[in-house]
């Protein structure tokens, strides 16, 4: 039913991930208005109760606040926070997988290095 | 109070045959729910309970905190919406949204109609002359519009087209964010409906299996895939609900694993895939059946 979310992984983490994405990617200026959780489940076809649990998560981490009988907004400094733990989960997710497959394919240190800047030469 | 429907010990059976075996759960306000299972599992058995179309053998039913059983004041404030929801066949389309604006308190008649010119019905022809999808449509319609504080659906799209069926999900979610109130979807269409439901209700053989937040469920149950031996080694102590052999490897669906879980089976070289909630209730709903026929023999 060309459907936006992953049914294996918790809806209110995804619109999390995607809000989260968007102020990354500047798509969401910082001190912007956030659609409502109503658009949200509209827009996404889901529960609103499960879309105002994702934008509440942000909240708790202060990256929107709300501003009574306006809406959400995204807070000042949020995109700096959002990009260091997003640096964590980079190493976590990429780097030490990365080295642990590595290993098994008995590619040394040295040799992975190169191949990241030859990653780095062709992008 | 915020309880629109209370069951304990829900009991029903004909003659030697209980159908609904001890079932207790109760419906919160302005939430809407999923009441799973499969065919023949007691769904509907349960839905003509609750909206006093049948009665219960034992137990305690209360709706909007009443016994529902000829009591208006309950009864105009649920909306059942069957599977082969039947309207008399002389009547126009436009007949059944007159008399449904009768019946149910808040019907909204410019609701109505705008929903009609959404799914492309013909407001004069009549019930008769219309194809299984349209009528099915019709259902709906009023299910929507009637904006009762219970509604329920009991499997409503019999020959609606997918377009028909996401034009649905679409109004029901628009609709519901406007006006909440409690929505009961009874359905085959798992994947379809996931992420509409703020909770989950699982019946199967008559007996309640699960209920639950719909988003604690998610993500709950996983696949763990790799060397038989290893897997078997991974999977002891844990709750596995299905285990099928492929070569010699193993692959196990276990409820509930934590991240220790995960990072154990990451080291183990074990490769882990969560499941949809569909595929979570069709291993449930079919290894419980299956563990019954093994007791049977």
């Amino acid at each position: 039913m060309g459907s936006l979310m992953d049914d294996t992984r918790p809806i209110f983490m995804q619109i999390a991930e995607r809000i989260e994405n968007d102020i990354i990617e500047v798509t969401l200026l910082e001190e912007s208005q956030v659609p409502s959780t109503n658009q949200f489940a509209i827009f996404y076809q889901i529960n609103p109760a499960t879309a105002a649990k994702g934008v509440n998560l942000l909240v708790d981490q202060g990256i929107l606040y709300k501003k009574r009988g306006i809406g959400m907004f995204v807070a000042s400094g949020a995109r700096a926070v959002l990009m260091e733990k997003r640096k964590e989960q980079f190493y976590e997710q990429y780097v030490v997988t990365m080295v642990r497959e590595a290993e098994k394919l008995g590619i040394t240190l040295d040799q992975l290095t190169k191949m990241i800047q030859r990653g780095d030469n062709r992008s | 109070m915020n309880e629109v429907v209370e069951i304990k010990g829900l009991t029903k059976s004909y003659g030697k045959v209980t159908v609904i075996q001890d079932v207790s759960f109760s419906l919160e306000q302005n939430k809407i729910y999923g009441l799973l299972g499969r065919n023949g599992a007691g769904k509907t058995t349960i839905m003509h309970m609750i909206t006093a179309q049948l009665f219960a053998t034992s137990g305690d039913l209360k709706v909007f905190g009443e016994h529902p059983y000829e009591n208006n004041r309950v009864l105009n404030q649920i909306c059942f919406i069957k599977e082969s929801q039947k309207y008399p066949d002389t009547y126009r389309i436009i007949d059944v949204l007159e008399i449904s604006a009768l019946f149910f308190p808040n019907f909204d008649r410019d609701y109505a109609h705008s929903l009609i010119k959404d799914f492309n019905l013909p407001l004069k022809r009549r019930i008769k002359k219309l194809s299984r999808g349209m009528l099915s449509a019709v259902g709906i319609v009023v299910g929507l519009a009637s904006r009762a504080p219970l509604t329920i659906f009991d499997e409503p799209y019999l020959g609606l087209d997918a377009v028909a069926r996401s034009l649905f999900y679409d109004r029901l979610i628009e609709d519901y964010s406007e006006y909440p109130r409690t929505v009961v979807l009874s359905t085959h269409l798992i994947d379809e409906v996931s992420q509409l439901l703020e909770h989950v209700i699982v019946i199967d053989n008559g007996k309640l299996i699960i209920n639950e937040d719909a988003e604690a469920l998610r993500g709950r149950a996983a696949k763990v895939i790799g060397a038989a031996a290893k897997v078997e080694d991974f999977i002891t102590g844990k709750d596995v609900i299905s285990r099928e052999p492929f070569g010699g490897l193993l692959s196990a669906t276990v409820i509930g694993l934590s991240t220790t879980d995960l990072s154990r089976a990451e080291m183990l070289g074990l490769e882990i895939s969560p499941i949809s909630l569909q595929q979570l209730i069709v291993h449930l709903t079919n290894s419980r059946s299956q563990g019954k026929e093994v007791a049977a023999q």
